[in-house]
C-alpha cells in the first residue's frame, strides 16, 4: 500500500492505495466521484477523461499513485458559484448529448482542446476529439457545442449554431 | 453545489439560454425545440449509472469465460479460488444447474422451431467464446478478477461451426444435437413464377450483412440485492418491465417479490433489449449469499458477450420489365442465430421480411428465411433490427436495376414507388402504409444535394480519368416502426403484446407527474413527454416531471425499442391526460354549479361556456385533494391511467443522398456530402428528432465503412476491444445536412411516426451505393461491407461483378 495525497475538485484526500489501483477506480469506488464513467478497458473511448494538473488525461490509463501530489478536476468540479462551465452550457444548448455516458469525458477533452486552440475550426475539433467516442450523437452537435463554447469563452457574441 | 439538482436552477439555466425555444404565447409546446430536462444531471456528472451503486457489504462478481468456441466441459474446480484474499464464494455451472433455468426466447417464429436449452452458466458444453463457465464473488472488483486464475477448467474441444452455408450441409459438425437449422420461415404473395417467367430483366445479387457489435457507451452492469423476502435488481437495461417478468419465470422468484430498476442507462441500440445470463446469475448469487452483489462488464467482455447484430447472407433476385417496373422479388435469407436463441433472436430477420419490398409496388414477393446455429455469440436486436438489412438489399438492388437499364437511380425508383395519392396503400407484404410522400422528400433532398451538379462533376472526373472518383448513392427508404399492434405480434407468434402504459398524476399543488412504461436510455422522454402533457393539460412545461424505469413506480410497461416510445407510449400519455381532463371537468362543473355539458377547457381553465366563470386545472387539483366539496359518488382523484395499443405500425420514410470520393489508388473513401430528408410525420421536438437522425446516420455509415465483428477460423472473436472494432470518431464522420418533410401519420392522434432507427436504416445502402457508383467505370458492381480501403482497392484491381 502506498499513501498518496491528491486534490479532487478542490478537496484534498489522503488515501492508502495499492500501486496498481487505477485513478478512475480511486475516483469512482473510493472517493464517490461517480460522475466520471468507464467506457472501455483499452483507453480508446475517453469517457473517463479528467484534468490532471490542468491537462486532460484518460483516468483509466493513470495509476492512482501517479496522481500523488496532483490536482484533479472532474466534470463534477466544473461549476462555480452555481454556474455551469460554458462548455456544460454549450453541450446542453446544442443538444450535444443523448444518453450522456460519454459526456463527462467529452466535456473535459473539449475544455482541454480550447486551451490549446481557443478558436478551433470544425476540422480541428473533429481531430482534437478523436480520442473520445460517442455512440449517440453522430458528433455534429458536439462540434457545434465546442464552437459555441469557444465563442462564449472568448467573450464573443454567441451566434446561433442552428 | 446541490442547487444544481434543483429544478428551479435548471429552469433558470434554460431561461438564461438565448436559444430558449420556448414557444411564443399561444403557441404549442409540441413542435418546439425545447432543451432537454435530462441534461442537467448528465452534464454535471450527477447521473446514476448502475455501476455507480455501492451498498454496504456489497460483493463483486467476476466470470471465467470460455476461451473456446465449442468444447465439452470435463472438469471445473473452483476450490483454489476460495482461499484467495477477499474471495467469498466461487461457483461453476454445475453448482447452479438446479436453479439457473434457461434463458428465454420470447419469439418462436414457427411451430417447429428448435429452441435449445440455454443455461446462463454453461454446465456441460460451451458453444461460443466468452460463454460464462464459472464465477468468483469477492469483496472488491480487483480481488474478484485476481481469483479467476485459480479456477481450473478442463475442456474437450469440439469443432467450431462458423459458416452458415457449411453449417446447413449434412454430416458436418453440429452446434446442438437437434442440428444447425433453427427454423425455416416463409412468406409469399402473388404469382412469383409468373413474375419471373420471361421477365426482360432479372437482377440477382448476394449481399453479406456483416456481424456488428452494438457498442452502447455504457457497458452492462447489474446489481442484485435481497432482504430475504423480496429482490431488487438494478440493471443497465432497456426493458425493466419485460425483464422482471422473464426473470421471475426463469428464476422462480415470484413476480411480486421482484423489483427491477433501470436507472440512468447509457445507450442501448437494442443491445440492452435482452434477458442476460448475468442478470439471472446475479439474482441467484444474491439469493445464495444474502448480500448485495455487483457485476460490471469490461468492454472486452462486452464485445464477446453482449448480443451481436445483423449477420445475414442475403440472396435477392428482382424481375422487372424493360422499362424497369418491378414484377417480382425473391429473397432467400440465411440468418446467423449464433449459438442460442435469445430474447427475440429469431424474430429479427422476420421483422425484415415485411420491408424487402420497401416503398415499391410489385406483383409478387417470395421470402424464405432460414435461421442457422453457429458457435458464435447469439445475434439479436440492433438498431433497426431486420429492417436495415432488408432496406440495404432492396436499395442496393434498385441501384443495380438502374445500372442494368442505364437509368438514373432516382428515375427507376420514381417508376416504382407508391405515389402520394395512392395512400393508404397495402403492400405486397400485406402492410398498410397509412401515409407518405416520397416525391416531396426526394425533391427536397435532390435540391439540397445539388444532384445535377454533382452528376456533372462525376461525369467530368470519369472523363478525365481522375484517380479520385465521385460516387453518388441513393436510398429512398421506409420502415415499419412503433412496435406494435398486439394482434400482429400475436399472429407472428411473439410472446407478448405491443401496447404501452402511462399514468398522469395531478398533484395538489398543480404540478404533474407522468409515469411512462417506456424506459428511456438517451432518447429524451422526460422532455418530449413534458411537452405533450404541457399542451394537453395547459400546464407549464416546467411543472411536469416524468418518472420511469422502476417497476415499483412505473408498474406497467413494454419499454423502449423499435422506435415505439412516442408512437405508442406518447399516445398513452396523451390518452391519460384526456382522462384527467374528463374527471376534472365533472368536478369543475360541480364547483361552478353548472352542467358538465356546459364546461369547456381552454388555456388551462374549465369555464362555463359563454361566461368568465371558471376554475384553473390547478384549482381543480387542489379542490380534488381537499375533497371538501366533490360531486356525489366522485372519488377524490384526478389521476388517470391509459394503456394504448396501436392499430397499425407507423411508416416513416425519407430520401438520403450520399456523395463519396473514392481514391482508386489507395482505396480510401471520404464522404463529401450527406443529405438526409426524413419524413417522421408530426414532430414533438425537432431538436431531439435531428439528434436521433444524426446518431442513426453515424451507425448506418459505420456499418457501410468501418465496423465488423470478426471471428477467426477457430471461432475466436478477434474484435474484442475498441482498438480492433472500429467505432467512428468525430474525425471519421462528416457534418450532415438534414431536413424534413411532414406527412402526418393517420394512425395516431399526434400524427407522429418513429425516428430512432430511421437514420441507421436509410444510410447504409446510400453509402455503399455511392462507393459502387464511383467504381462502375472499373467494372465494379459490388463492394462487401465494411468498404474498407483494402476492399475498395481490391475491387478496383479485380473488378467484382
Amino acid at each position: 500500500m502506498t499513501r498518496i495525497t491528491v486534490t479532487v475538485d478542490g478537496v484534498t484526500y489522503e488515501e492508502e492505495v495499492e500501486p496498481r489501483l487505477l485513478l478512475v477506480h480511486l475516483l469512482r469506488d473510493r472517493l464517490g466521484k461517480t460522475g466520471t464513467p468507464i467506457g472501455c478497458d483499452t483507453s480508446n473511448c475517453g469517457a473517463c477523461t479528467v484534468m490532471l494538473d490542468g491537462k486532460s488525461v484518460k483516468s483509466c490509463s493513470v495509476l492512482a499513485v501517479q496522481a500523488d501530489e496532483t490536482d484533479v478536476v472532474t466534470v463534477e468540479g466544473l461549476s462555480s458559484g452555481g454556474e455551469w462551465h460554458p462548455m456544460q452550457r454549450a453541450f446542453h444548448e446544442e443538444h450535444a448529448l443523448q444518453c450522456g455516458y460519454c459526456t463527462p469525458g467529452m466535456i473535459m477533452a473539449a475544455i482541454d482542446l480550447l486551451k490549446d486552440d481557443p478558436d478551433p475550426s470544425e476540422e480541428a475539433i473533429r481531430e482534437g476529439l478523436e480520442g473520445n467516442l460517442c455512440r449517440c450523437t453522430g458528433y455534429c452537435n458536439i462540434v457545434r457545442a465546442v464552437r459555441r463554447a469557444a465563442q462564449s469563452m472568448s467573450g464573443q457574441e454567441v451566434v446561433s449554431g442552428r | 453545489m446541490t442547487e444544481e439538482l434543483d429544478a428551479g436552477f435548471v429552469a433558470r439555466q434554460i431561461a438564461e439560454s438565448d436559444m430558449l425555444s420556448e414557444p411564443a404565447p399561444g403557441k404549442h409546446e409540441v413542435g418546439s425545440a425545447r432543451r432537454r430536462k435530462e441534461d442537467a444531471r448528465l452534464v454535471t456528472g450527477r447521473t446514476t449509472w448502475t455501476d455507480n451503486i455501492q451498498l454496504p457489504g456489497m460483493l463483486y462478481v467476476a466470470f471465467v469465460r470460455s476461451p473456446m468456441a465449442h468444447a465439452r466441459i470435463t472438469r471445473v474446480d473452483t476450490s483454489a479460488a476460495l482461499s484467495r484474499p477477499g474471495v467469498v464464494a466461487a461457483f461453476s455451472g454445475r453448482d447452479l444447474a438446479d436453479e439457473q433455468g434457461s434463458l428465454p426466447c420470447a419469439w418462436p417464429v414457427t411451430e417447429d422451431i428448435v429452441i435449445p436449452d440455454h443455461p446462463p452458466m454453461a454446465v456441460d458444453e460451451v458453444r461460443y467464446a466468452g460463454e460464462a463457465v464459472a464465477c468468483v464473488v469477492a469483496t472488491d472488483r480487483y480481488k474478484a478478477a485476481d481469483a479467476l486464475e485459480a479456477i481450473e477448467i478442463d475442456y474437450d474441444p469440439l469443432p467450431a461451426v462458423l459458416d452458415m452455408t457449411e453449417a446447413l450441409k449434412e454430416g458436418g459438425p453440429q452446434v446442438h444435437e437437434a442440428g444447425n437449422k433453427a427454423f425455416v420461415w416463409k412468406f409469399a404473395a402473388g404469382d412469383i413464377d409468373a413474375a419471373f417467367r420471361d421477365a426482360p430483366v432479372v437482377v440477382e445479387r448476394t449481399f453479406v450483412q456483416q456481424r456488428l457489435i452494438p457498442s452502447a457507451m455504457e457497458p452492462r452492469a447489474v446489481v442484485a440485492q435481497t432482504d430475504g423476502d423480496s429482490f431488487t435488481l438494478h440493471s443497465a437495461t432497456q426493458i425493466p418491465h419485460i425483464l422482471r417478468i422473464m426473470l421471475a419465470q426463469v428464476t422462480g422468484i415470484p413476480e411480486h417479490k421482484l423489483r427491477v430498476i433501470a436507472p440512468d442507462v447509457g445507450g442501448g441500440f437494442g443491445s440492452k433489449l435482452q434477458v442476460t445470463a448475468e442478470e439471472v446469475l446475479l439474482l441467484l448469487l444474491a439469493r445464495r449469499l444474502g448480500k448485495p452483489v455487483k457485476w460490471t462488464e469490461s468492454r472486452s467482455e462486452g464485445n464477446l458477450t453482449v448480443h451481436h447484430g445483423r449477420d445475414q447472407l442475403q440472396r435477392i433476385s428482382l424481375a422487372a420489365d424493360a422499362e424497369g417496373h418491378i414484377k417480382g422479388l425473391r429473397v432467400d435469407l440465411l440468418a446467423d442465430m449464433g449459438a442460442y436463441l435469445m430474447l427475440v433472436t429469431p424474430g429479427i430477420p422476420i421483422l425484415g421480411a415485411f420491408m424487402y419490398n420497401g416503398i415499391y409496388k410489385m406483383d409478387a414477393y417470395d421470402f424464405t428465411c432460414t435461421g442457422v446455429f453457429t458457435t458464435k455469440m447469439p445475434t439479436d436486436a440492433y438498431r433497426g433490427a431486420g429492417r436495415p438489412e432488408a432496406t440495404f438489399a432492396i436499395e442496393r438492388v434498385m441501384d443495380e436495376l438502374a445500372n442494368e437499364l442505364s437509368l438514373d437511380p432516382i428515375e427507376v425508383r420514381r417508376r416504382n414507388w407508391i405515389a402520394h395519392e395512392e395512400f393508404p396503400y397495402t403492400t405486397i407484404a400485406n402492410l398498410t402504409y397509412d401515409s407518405g410522400n416520397y416525391e416531396a422528400a426526394t425533391d427536397k433532398a435532390l435540391s439540397l444535394f445539388g444532384y445535377d451538379k454533382l452528376r456533372a462533376e462525376q461525369a467530368d472526373r470519369r472523363d478525365r480519368g481522375d484517380p479520385v472518383q465521385l460516387g453518388i448513392g441513393v436510398s429512398t427508404f421506409t420502415e415499419m416502426c412503433g412496435l406494435a399492434p398486439s394482434r400482429v405480434l400475436g399472429s407472428l407468434s411473439y410472446g407478448a403484446g405491443g401496447w404501452e402504459h402511462a399514468s398522469v398524476r395531478m398533484l395538489p399543488t398543480g404540478k404533474v407527474e407522468v409515469v411512462t412504461g417506456s424506459s428511456p436510455h438517451g432518447q429524451g422522454h422526460e422532455t418530449a413527454w413534458s411537452q405533450i402533457v404541457a399542451d394537453a393539460l395547459s400546464v407549464p412545461f416546467e411543472d411536469v416531471s416524468v418518472v420511469h424505469g422502476d417497476t415499483a413506480i412505473s408498474h406497467k410497461g413494454m419499454d423502449t425499442y423499435g422506435s415505439r416510445s412516442l408512437v405508442v407510449g406518447g399516445i398513452a400519455v396523451l390518452q391519460a391526460c384526456d382522462k384527467v381532463k374528463e374527471k376534472a371537468k365533472h368536478i369543475a362543473a360541480h364547483l361552478l354549479e353548472a352542467s358538465a355539458d356546459d364546461i369547456e377547457f381552454a388555456e388551462g381553465s374549465f369555464k362555463v361556456r359563454g361566461t368568465d366563470s371558471g376554475k384553473t386545472i390547478q384549482e381543480i387539483a387542489l379542490a380534488t385533494f381537499a375533497a371538501h366539496d366533490l360531486p356525489e359518488g366522485v372519488e377524490a382523484s384526478l389521476d388517470s391511467d391509459a394503456t394504448y395499443d396501436p392499430n397499425n405500425f407507423s411508416f416513416p420514410h425519407g430520401t438520403h443522398l450520399c456523395a463519396v470520393e473514392v481514391d482508386t489508388q489507395t482505396g480510401a473513401t471520404k464522404i463529401r456530402l450527406y443529405v438526409a430528408v426524413d419524413d417522421v410525420g408530426k414532430v414533438v421536438n425537432p431538436m431531439i428528432v435531428e439528434g436521433q437522425v444524426h446518431g442513426g446516420l453515424a451507425q448506418g455509415i459505420a456499418q457501410a465503412l468501418f465496423e465488423e465483428a470478426v471471428y477467426d477460423a477457430e471461432g475466436n472473436l478477434l474484435t474484442t476491444t475498441m482498438a480492433d472494432y472500429l467505432l467512428p470518431s468525430a474525425a471519421d464522420l462528416p457534418d450532415f445536412v438534414t431536413d424534413r418533410t411532414e406527412t402526418p401519420a393517420t394512425s395516431n392522434p399526434l400524427g407522429v411516426k418513429g425516428v430512432g432507427e430511421a437514420g441507421t436504416i436509410a444510410s447504409t445502402p446510400a453509402v455503399v451505393n455511392a462507393v459502387v457508383d464511383a467504381l462502375r467505370p472499373y467494372g465494379v458492381n459490388d463492394v462487401a461491407m465494411p468498404c474498407t480501403p483494402e476492399r475498395v482497392w481490391r475491387a478496383v484491381q479485380g473488378g467484382v461483378s
